[in-house]
């Protein structure tokens, strides 16, 4: 989780992904943030998010995300 | 038939009756019989194109869904002795033959978009290259395009690779399926609605209720308004101004991009409001395609509020796919290696933020200002991304001026501007004059005489009060978006039955004079209609 954290302070140093749930809903993170995500998540864990899981659930919070790494791992 | 035609207003009248007439179980017959009959009255041609495009896409995703069932089964049934690596094997191998087949339907269904949208421009490409060597010339031969091809191809490839994500259950309903495809209010220009948010919809009962039909004909009446008062009447200004750009440079080319935004925005924003209006009458609620774009503070804003669905479109199925691929992955990981991480990180995306762009273009038309115009709205949302850093620091050093109305509004008229510069591409249709005109703004300043001795009404042939009644009706416009943010004007006026009536006596008599509308009158197409 703190890996992920980690991520994602990288491309918005101003938020506190530990409590920010509106990440999708806030427009904190845009379409190619989540690309630059998902390219990292790939490298640094080896788990690929298809586009098929690219949805507001999936994104809105570092939690939500970090379940989303967990449950591909673990299919 | 136009949306605004009067045989359309009597076809679509005829349909709402029938429909509340009949049994509620065959309501969605009768929209599919309607949308049979606007489609074959629209040509009889056309029809074998998008019955090919229907079968295909509902068998194919009935062939998807079932092997991805029988795989899933497979795997429960043998989840004890499997282990996982055998587990995620087996599955990728299932994905990858529902993949091959979810591939055959998109071949074929952008195949034939391909062929009847895009052979000319390809083959005018190909005999601009060979004249520089041979007089010869290939033909150029002259093929049907099939009424909105453009949107129900994007519908159904969408419901296709919905149901291959796993995120739509495939149709048991093929005639349902071809009311979904077809919808008659929606098959010219849209809105691009997803298989989960409108076809789930046939299957429910509808009753004519008073808040359905009153808020639905008051927003048809709206876009009979947007499109023959503001759209139609500015339209005249704007074509006499692209029709001779030697003439019309400088200050006039400003005046077209403010008309030309107040035409596109009345006609695409009009047909909207007609067709989700007429849907609503019928008890449907179809996907919002704008929201308040004129408002947005960036370009990304913008895209994120104009044509949403097609944009949406793009992001879902092309950006993101794009963009995650595998050669993408391969090739990010080799331009972290050779270009360093902060190169490494943007290029693919920004690559693939550039093709989708593209792509967007071509979508709108097989021409070059077209592809033009789509390239340059990808790089200008690049650049405003690169100056972020910029735009932060200049917020933390001026938090008053930057949190201020004045800035907002500055923002805003910078953003209409700018959408409207490029958008002119769309009205010259000739990249070099388009360049040109631009340009001629900085240069010729020869015409800004003729705003002030007035002149600029005879040139463009309207006259002072329909300037002043379009205007009023601009400003009309802008009011009824601001104040309908929370809650539709259209559904506010539902509950006050007396007001309702005023208002859309009002507005079907303003359209009646000033739009010049009645039997026997046929407005302009619409813009979008053509893409």
């Amino acid at each position: 989780m703190n890996e992920l954290i980690s991520i994602l302070t990288e491309l918005h140093d101003d938020v506190d992904f530990t409590t920010e749930t509106g990440l999708i809903e806030n427009g904190i993170l845009n379409s190619l943030d989540i690309v630059s995500i998902i390219t990292e998540v790939s490298d640094r864990f080896d788990v690929t998010i298809p586009a098929e899981e690219i949805m507001p659930e999936n994104f809105d919070s570092a939690e939500a995300l970090w379940a989303l790494i967990c449950r591909l791992d673990e299919d | 038939m136009t949306l605004t035609s009067f045989p359309f207003l009597l076809f679509a009248a005829v349909t709402v009756l029938l429909y509340y007439l009949v049994p509620k179980r065959g309501q969605w017959i009768v929209l599919l019989t309607a949308s049979g009959l606007f489609y074959a009255a629209a040509g009889g041609w056309y029809l074998p194109f998008i019955l090919v495009t229907i079968l295909t896409t509902f068998f194919l995703a009935r062939i998807i869904e079932r092997r991805a069932k029988a795989d899933e089964d497979y795997i429960a049934a043998h989840k004890a002795d499997m282990e996982k690596d055998a587990r995620k094997a087996y599955k990728a191998a299932g994905k990858k033959k529902r993949f091959r087949i979810l591939t055959a339907g998109l071949i074929l269904n952008f195949g034939i978009l391909a062929v009847l949208k895009y052979t000319g421009f390809t083959l005018s490409i190909v005999n601009d290259i060979l004249g520089l060597f041979t007089p010869n010339a290939l033909t150029v031969p002259s093929l049907i395009l099939p009424l909105g091809i453009s949107f129900y191809t994007f519908r159904s490839t969408a419901y296709l690779i919905d149901v291959y994500r796993g995120k739509a259950q495939a149709s048991r309903n093929l005639g349902k399926y071809a009311l979904f495809i077809s919808f008659f209010p929606a098959v010219m220009q849209g809105p691009i609605c997803r298989y989960n948010d409108l076809a789930m919809q046939f299957d429910t009962p509808h009753k004519a209720e008073w808040d359905n039909l009153s808020a639905g004909l008051l927003r048809v009446l709206w876009g009979f308004f947007k499109k023959l008062v503001v759209a139609d009447t500015l339209m005249a200004a704007v074509k006499t101004i692209v029709g001779t750009p030697e003439d019309f440079g400088g200050m006039y080319v400003l005046l077209l991009i403010i008309l030309y935004s107040a035409v596109i925005y009345g006609d695409f924003t009009g047909g909207i409001d007609i067709t989700i209006g007429l849907s609503r009458m019928l008890g449907l609620k179809l996907t919002e395609n704008f929201n308040r774009p004129f408002s947005s503070r960036s370009t990304a804003e913008y895209w994120n509020r104009w044509h949403i669905t097609m944009g949406s479109w793009f992001t879902d199925y092309v950006f993101y796919p794009l963009s995650i691929c595998p050669s993408m992955q391969k090739l990010t990981k080799w331009s972290r290696a050779h270009l360093g991480k902060a190169v490494g990180m943007r290029f693919p995306v920004y690559l693939a933020t550039l093709v989708t762009w593209f792509l967007t273009g071509l979508w709108h038309g097989a021409s070059w200002n077209f592809i033009v115009w789509g390239v340059l709205n990808g790089v200008i949302i690049l650049i405003s991304r690169e100056c972020e850093p910029l735009y932060k620091r200049f917020r933390e050093r001026f938090p008053r001026l930057t949190s201020s109305a004045f800035y907002g509004g500055f923002m805003c008229v910078r953003t209409f501007f700018l959408m409207g510069a490029v958008r002119i591409l769309d009205c010259y249709r000739d990249v070099p004059v388009t360049f040109k005109a631009f340009a001629s703004m900085f240069y010729d300043f020869s015409h800004w005489g003729d705003l002030i001795d007035g002149s600029v009404m005879d040139k463009l042939g309207i006259t002072l009060p329909v300037w002043i009644l379009v205007g009023l009706a601009t400003l009309l416009i802008f009011f009824v978006s601001r104040s309908g943010k929370d809650t539709p004007v259209a559904d506010r006026l539902s509950l006050r039955p007396v007001l309702w009536t005023l208002v859309a006596l009002g507005l079907a008599i303003t359209v009646m004079i000033f739009g010049s509308y009645g039997i026997g009158f046929d407005a302009g197409d619409f813009i979008y209609g053509q893409f």
